[in-house]
């Protein structure tokens, strides 16, 4: 079947550019699958990260609008890092209380910045997609394996972007299941990893992580699943369990249930290797 | 009115008689009405971190409505808070509170109190990355916060496993028009 593809924008930002190549890889061959271009945003700077907001305030919202004033007319800008995304947003919104500063921006930079940008993260892509549709003879490729969804806890909007809360959660379990993955319930749904603190304070987060991943481990899960890529990183390299399960990007699983070779070259990324528990479940 | 009842307001600390300086520049540079806050402790009971905080949340909160700068500012709890909103979610009032953690970090940071230089020092290393590339360059910022902590071995397992797995690169991603980013930087007081 040929598909017609939809361009649309993406900031992959630093993670998904460096530490996390395999979810920005997975997500670019899976979203070419479903007839999705995905056109790399040209020239984007860092978002500030979770830094510059408790250095400088003005500083991070000028590195969130310059990024904005890049992005293409008329598509949306996909920004798939939850930790990216906030930053984004809260730089568009306070953008679109000030036209004084977007005046001022756009004659320094020479180009326009739309104050109405549609931001959309990885969930709004895929939701509501029948992935079933994509993979050859309808084949259920999950079968067999157990999962826990973990989504983190920055998919959830600041109390002052309302326009943005919106709960994602159910969708991973959703998706996933719908190609064969048996989602478990289990208490670590959204509980934060920590974040940068993994260099700063990492004593404190072994523990986070650890009961994390213990907590996955009973609920009987082969693997855990999550969208965020700051999370992935906490979860590889902060436990020290003696017993490990392998942390999974959503967006590998997806390619995964669609078929793919490029498996080999993603698990190498790991520092779980997750190969034992797909080729148990007899995935690949 | 009741002599009991009358005695009794006399004890009431109204929080609209303790609007200082401190709590009013707060609310600006955060933009968030803090006086919501009516301490139900939610906050406090959902905050992964509040173990190595020296102030639970809604105490941050209760030392600025009454004005208590010093405490404020050289409290760990400011430093701690990673910003992942859980409070917010759950308090009843929606405060943002992780939004008061931040702008409580900016102020110490110029009135001088740095509880926590190892998350502020890290917090510097990040920006000076993204001064000099626009983008993060992970293994410099990590060496460059050993060097600034002087402390050469901790952490070197995690980083030799990165640095196998290629999850750390050895040259830094960098934007083109480094000339945009210079001028945020000069712009921005940094």
């Amino acid at each position: 079947m040929a598909l017609t593809l939809k361009d649309v924008s993406y900031f992959p930002g630093c993670s998904l550019a460096t530490t996390a190549e395999e979810n920005n890889h997975s997500m670019l061959e899976l979203c070419r699958k479903i007839g999705v271009n995905l056109v790399e945003l040209k020239d984007w700077n860092c978002c500030g990260s979770s830094s510059t907001p408790s250095i400088n305030d003005e500083l991070a919202f000028a590195l969130g609008v310059r990024n904005l004033s890049l992005a293409p007319k008329g598509i949306p800008l996909l920004v798939p890092c939850p930790n990216c995304i906030v930053r984004l947003r809260q730089s568009l919104h306070k953008l679109k209380q000030d036209e004084k500063k977007r005046l001022s921006y756009e004659e320094k930079w020479g180009r326009p910045i739309n104050p109405d940008l549609e931001i959309i993260n990885f969930f709004d892509l895929v939701d509501g997609i029948d992935f079933l549709d994509f993979s050859k003879n309808r084949k259920k490729r999950l079968q067999g394996l157990k999962f826990v969804p973990y989504y983190g806890c920055m998919l959830a909007q600041p109390s002052k972007l309302k326009e943005y809360n919106k709960s994602y959660h159910g969708v991973m379990e959703k998706i996933l299941s719908s190609l064969g993955g048996e989602p478990l319930s289990w208490p670590y749904n959204s509980k934060c990893c920590g974040t940068y603190l993994s260099v700063a304070k990492p004593d404190l987060i072994t523990p986070v992580v650890n009961e994390i991943i213990k907590g996955a481990i009973n609920a009987g899960a082969d693997c855990i699943v999550t969208p965020c890529a700051m999370c992935h990183l906490n979860l590889e390299v902060r436990c020290n369990l003696k017993t490990k399960i392998p942390t999974m990007h959503f967006s590998e699983l997806l390619s995964l249930s669609l078929g793919t070779d490029n498996y080999e070259k993603w698990f190498l990324k790991h520092l779980v290797d997750p190969k034992p528990i797909f080729q148990s479940a007899g995935i690949i | 009115m009741s002599l009991k009842a009358a005695s009794a307001s006399k004890e009431l600390i109204l929080l609209k008689d303790r609007i200082t300086d401190f709590s009013e520049q707060v609310k600006k540079l955060s933009s968030i009405d803090f006086s919501q806050c009516y301490h139900c402790q939610s906050c406090s009971g959902g905050c992964p971190f509040s173990q190595a905080m020296d102030y639970l949340p809604n105490r941050v909160i209760r030392l600025i409505q009454f004005g208590q700068k010093e405490k404020a500012l050289k409290c760990s709890s400011i430093w701690i808070c990673v910003g992942c909103d859980t409070c917010a979610i759950q308090c009843p009032n929606a405060v943002d509170i992780s939004s008061v953690m931040k702008a409580l970090c900016r102020i110490a940071l110029e009135e001088g109190y740095v509880s926590e230089p190892d998350i502020s020092d890290f917090h510097k290393e990040v920006i000076n990355s993204i001064n000099r590339y626009g983008r993060t360059h992970k293994l410099e910022i990590m060496m460059r916060y050993k060097l600034r902590k002087r402390d050469w071995f901790g952490d070197m397992g995690v980083g030799t496993k990165m640095l196998l797995k290629r999850k750390l690169e050895f040259l830094p991603s960098r934007v083109k028009n480094m000339k945009e980013i210079k001028q945020i930087f000069e712009e921005n007081r940094m």
